[in-house]
């Protein structure tokens, strides 16, 4: 296979997979949790159980005005959402799918990569909120920075307990080193880096940041139409990635009960979709975090417990 | 919902906020639940909607019945109904004089301002209006609200027929006065209705 063909191909998988996941997820939100809430969700879109919501729902947001305020930074804001989406979409190029190289671009130092890629993140919250020229837009955005320069810290700690386990930075090395006993061994990290996790892409119980209801949609507030639309995309993207992540650091990725080699890829798309319900089922159950309560949370539970951790994973790692 | 030291998990000697973490699961198990249970959403344009009986959509009027009695005019909290009539002579052939009998001309409701009571209802001495369960008589203009009578006479066709009696509800006014009377006439009165349960009746 000459290399263009090969390039294509990976390429076009990985832009697939990041057009059609955070939809599948998006849909899923709609339907687990109008069901957890007792409702229907969507019913009319597409004919059969509003399956084509979200297609039209991008429709919709495509002919709405692109609006960027008088007082706003044009260049920036303009920016912002291109800044939020892109990361999750390099981060999607190194996550394995399957064994045998079923990857976007392996790469040895792939968590390093992911790692630093997904800390981006917090630049683009603070594009879109200081270029907004509003007041909740700012508030938004200080609060969202406040919080992702903070959950970085166990998000990373909990990370670099599984390499260390591993042994290795590689995404897939750590699926091929791991054994169904690290369940056990890691169960703090995979707490510590799923909670972590959700607080990175501000989702509920950590939407402090957005707090809809006491900063009408925080740093999102003066976007519209199609950039408006990239933040949500980045958001279920972001679902995607760390429903990824957590399989692949934690769940062993493509290690199935049974075929591997065949059916990898369907095993880490089976455990990615069962991490991405169980976010939804989260947000469905938990109110939202106080701006003290989710630093105490971060600073005085899942720092110390995942130095916690790292030692536990050392002692084990030099005892075997 | 209910008493916390319920839910205080396995741990037997935890305070009385349970297990730390007991409140989180709950709460995913609320959620839980609810997902697997049937949702309870209508689809009411595409299925019609389970009303319960005696609902009040619509007042319909049985002309026949009505009597110009004017009651339910009077009685109306918002004067929402519109009555005119005219007397008749009657001329009975053998009687020593014509009799009059009034004839409706007008009975309107004025929907828009009807606040549903059902006072109009409860007060007609001769069963002419009733409760019909229709609701789905919207319209774009607010004058069309006004439904006459010959459109109130339509909605008889959906009057339901009248619910049983509910049987541990106290004994209806007719039957309690059938008994009292018999109750004077006889010193021992019969049994108006059959404590439930303890006679099966003549169907055994």
């Amino acid at each position: 296979m000459p290399l263009w063909v090969e390039l294509v191909l990976r390429v076009g998988g990985v832009l697939v997979a990041f057009l059609t996941l955070p939809l599948l997820v998006g849909q899923a939100e709609h339907k687990v949790m109008a069901h957890m809430q007792g409702r229907l969700g969507p019913m009319y879109a597409g004919g059969f159980h509003g399956w084509a919501q979200l297609v039209a729902d991008g429709v919709k947001f495509v002919q709405k005005e692109d609006i960027t305020p008088r007082e706003a930074d044009r260049a920036v804001f303009r920016l912002a959402p291109a800044v939020a989406l892109v990361p999750y979409l390099l981060v999607l190029l190194v996550i394995p799918l399957g064994p045998n190289d079923l990857v976007g671009q392996p790469l040895d130092i792939g968590l390093f990569f992911v790692l630093a890629v997904v800390g981006v993140g917090v630049v683009a919250v603070l594009m879109s909120a200081w270029a907004s020229a509003n007041k909740y837009s700012l508030l938004g955005g200080l609060r969202g920075a406040a919080q992702l320069l903070g959950y970085e810290l166990p998000l990373v700690l909990a990370a670099a307990s599984v390499a260390m386990a591993a042994g290795t930075l590689s995404l897939s090395g750590i699926v091929e080193a791991w054994q169904p006993w690290w369940l056990l061994w890691q169960a703090p990290a995979m707490i510590i880096f799923f909670v972590a996790g959700l607080a990175e892409i501000r989702r509920p119980p950590f939407d402090m940041p957005v707090a809809d209801s006491e900063l009408v949609f925080g740093y999102m507030t003066e976007y519209t139409g199609l950039r408006f639309a990239f933040f949500l995309l980045a958001e279920y993207v972001g679902i995607v990635v760390i429903a990824a992540l957590t399989t692949v650091l934690f769940l062993g990725g493509w290690q199935g009960p049974f075929a591997d080699d065949q059916l990898g890829w369907l095993w880490t798309l089976l455990k990615v979709f069962a991490v991405a319900f169980v976010i939804i089922w989260l947000r469905v159950s938990y109110p939202r975090l106080r701006e003290d309560q989710l630093q105490r949370l971060c600073w005085l539970v899942l720092v110390p417990a995942s130095l916690a951790q790292l030692v536990l994973t050392a002692a084990v790692r030099i005892a075997l | 919902m209910s008493d916390p030291s319920e839910h205080g998990g396995p741990a037997g000697g935890a305070s009385e906020r349970g297990m730390p973490g007991a409140g989180l699961v709950k709460g995913l198990a609320v959620t839980l639940k609810t997902m697997t249970s049937r949702s309870t959403t209508q689809q009411y344009p595409d299925v019609a909607p389970e009303l319960p009986p005696r609902s009040r959509g619509v007042i319909a009027l049985s002309e026949e019945n009505c009597t110009v009695c004017m009651l339910c005019a009077r009685e109306c909290p918002d004067w929402c109904i519109y009555i005119d009539s005219h007397k008749e002579e009657v001329a009975v052939p053998g009687a020593a004089r014509p009799r009059q009998r009034n004839v409706l001309d007008k009975f309107d409701i004025d929907f828009s301002l009807c606040m549903y009571c059902g006072i109009c209802i409860e007060v007609c001495p001769f069963d002419a209006l009733y409760w019909s369960p229709e609701f789905e008589y919207a319209e774009y203009d607010i004058k069309d609200l006004l439904h006459d009578k010959d459109h109130l006479g339509q909605w008889m066709a959906t009057v339901p027929p009248p619910p049983a009696h509910d049987p541990n509800g106290e004994p209806a006014k007719e039957e309690t006065a059938a008994a009292r009377k018999v109750a004077a006439a006889r010193p021992t009165p019969p049994v108006v209705r059959p404590e439930p349960g303890a006679d099966p009746g003549p169907a055994s």
